[in-house]
């Protein structure tokens, strides 16, 4: 469904921050993208969205392609059309339209009223707690709200591909677990084909088909989430330290030494 | 009623009248800044432009005012399009303060064709409405701000509808608020660039025309008009649609009172700069304006 060939990108003509980063996205599945803060998993997402140009970032080398197109280029309202939208980091609601403004504007590229209501239903059903703050601005909502409105937004667009961006950065690992149980839901129930980023890898692969995971602008490792889970080095370093979603300083020195293993 | 309170009663009225028309002007200048932080320093222009396009229409080509002022406000789009589309598109990625001054040069380029075509003499403009006074109580009102208020008004309400429930209009309120998420929904930014500079345009060539019927004719001064914009956004707050009609209004009735009682006193001029005045106290004591957001970037 979606393929990233070798894919570099620089930030403003200098900022080399992928060199050569290559996965695959099958139809129908979640897949998680994994890595440390500052690896360059926002980017790979912004890279597929579009949304780099917006950061004054491009790709400068080989390709992005979703059902069978080429992609990397188009404007992020394009390729919003064909089916890709990104839930940015950091709850981005908009925060002076009310929750249902916010819903609304999510499904902006559709035409099919009647389609649009029902998804407004279902979004509610499975968000219900968005009901009841339906008519208040966005900007008020607990954290836990704002993230459930900005997947909620998203899933008015009807993507065939979502690109969730850290969705539980911040929040208490019970809210964590409710959000991911939904992702998990609305993937079963709807079929949406999910590219999860996530520090928190524990939870990531407990939903993930597949994993890859990704340090310094590049893929390093990847494999089915049940090999991932099962991996001494993954185990190590993503799942049981990543939980807290930080990195003391000398796991980091740890870290590095294993990367150099996993190079080669 | 004594003659002092029919005095003073006269200058509000006329004062509100032309103060919804200060409004109307500043909503395209608000929209044109909350959709892409760009401050517009031709207004004056926009609506120089209007009159006379509906002068040239009305009085020089001889169009039935029925297909005159359809076309003047088809022309006022061009213009927003030319603006958004020739001028400002090919400046994205650039500092803001290269667009701004482009707004600026634009402006002069505007005013120098305008003079170029028809030159800087004052032309009389169509009464649109009937300037024989009818009594409201003991003050006697013209129709022609009557008219003019009514005008403003029920195009500020149509936009506040459009603004609040409409799709497009909510895309654009989108923008405003994060111009990254509203892409990301599939939202084109620069259609809603394009179509609040149309906007702007179109509510300025009202403005020029309701402006021109009012005084009876139009020439350059007409221009001062337009730039009491920006007391009004100021006075306003630069984020807030509701706040600039208000405040346009109380601009209006403020440089129509030191007109009626201070002019007589310094001998002329305190009305002109009134409202410039509320402008530099404002900056001084509530920078974010009287309705504005505290948080708002001042330019
Ligand atoms: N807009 C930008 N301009 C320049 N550098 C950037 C920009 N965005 C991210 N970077 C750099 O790219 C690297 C990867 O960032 P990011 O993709 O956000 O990583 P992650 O999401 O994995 O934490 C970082 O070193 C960051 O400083
Ligand atoms: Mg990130």
């Amino acid at each position: 469904m979606l393929r990233l060939n070798n894919v570099q990108v620089i930030y403003s003509d200098v900022i080399l921050v992928l060199k050569g980063l290559s996965l695959e996205v099958t139809e129908g599945q979640i897949v998680a993208l994994l890595g440390a803060n500052g690896a360059g998993k926002t980017t790979t997402l912004k890279a597929i969205s579009g949304l780099l140009k917006t950061e004054d970032g491009r790709v400068t080398d080989g390709s992005i392609e979703f059902m069978g197109r080429r992609i990397d280029g188009l404007d992020p309202e394009d390729i919003c059309r064909r089916g890709i939208v990104q839930v940015m980091e950091g709850r981005k609601v908009l925060e002076t339209l009310t929750v249902e403004e916010n819903l609304r504007i999510g499904g902006y590229t559709r035409r099919d009223a009647d389609g649009i209501q029902q998804d407004l239903r279902m979004i509610y059903e499975y968000f219900p707690i968005l009901v009841t703050r339906r008519h208040q601005v966005a900007g008020y909502l607990s954290g836990g709200e704002q993230q459930m409105l900005v997947i909620g937004r998203a899933l008015m667009a009807r993507p065939k591909l979502l690109l969730l961006d850290e969705p539980s950065l911040g929040l208490a690992p019970l809210l964590v677990r409710e959000i991911f149980d939904i992702i998990r839901k609305i993937h079963e129930e709807r079929g949406t084909t999910f590219l999860l980023v996530e520090q928190n890898a524990q939870m990531a692969l407990r939903i993930a088909d597949y994993g890859y995971i990704m340090e310094n602008g590049r893929i390093v490792f990847d494999g089915p989430a049940a090999k991932l889970r099962g991996n001494d080095d993954v185990r190590e370093f993503y799942l049981g330290l990543s939980e807290a979603g930080r990195r003391k300083s000398f796991k980091d020195v740890k870290f590095y030494k294993r990367r150099k293993r996993w190079a080669f | 009623m004594s003659d002092q309170i029919v005095f003073l009663l006269q200058l509000v009225i006329t004062g509100v009248a032309v103060g919804a028309v200060y409004s109307l002007m500043a909503l395209g200048f608000v929209l044109i800044y909350k959709a892409s932080t760009v401050v517009n320093f031709g207004p004056g222009e926009l609506v120089l432009f209007g009159a006379y396009v509906a002068w040239a229409t009305i009085l020089n080509m001889k169009l039935h005012l029925a297909v005159a002022l359809p076309l003047t406000l088809v022309v006022a789009i061009l213009l927003g399009l030319v603006i958004e589309r020739g001028v400002l598109r090919p400046l994205i990625g650039e500092p803001i303060i290269s667009v701004i001054m482009v707004t600026f040069g634009f402006a002069s380029v505007v005013r120098g064709v305008l003079n170029m075509t028809w030159g800087s003499d004052t032309r009389p403009f169509p009464a649109l409405f009937s300037s024989q006074p009818f009594h409201l109580g003991p003050v006697p009102v013209s129709p022609v701000h009557l008219w003019s208020f009514v005008t403003v008004m029920v195009l500020l309400a149509a936009f506040s509808l459009f603004f609040k429930y409409s799709l497009i209009g909510t895309a654009m309120r989108a923008t405003a608020d994060n111009q990254q998420v509203a892409q990301s929904l599939g939202v084109s930014v620069k259609g809603v660039f394009a179509l609040s500079w149309c906007i702007a345009t179109v509510v300025s060539a009202l403005g020029g025309i309701i402006l021109g019927s009012v005084r009876g004719g139009v020439d350059f001064s007409l221009a001062d008009y337009g730039l009491k914009v920006f007391p009004v956004v100021i006075l306003g707050g630069l984020d807030s649609v509701a706040g600039v009609i208000v405040s346009g209004v109380i601009i209006g009735v403020l440089e129509n009172l030191s007109g009626g009682y201070l002019d007589p006193i310094f001998g002329g001029g305190v009305k002109e700069v009134a409202p410039f005045v509320v402008l530099v106290l404002i900056l001084m004591i509530r920078p974010y304006g009287l309705f504005g957001r505290k948080d708002v970037e001042r330019v």
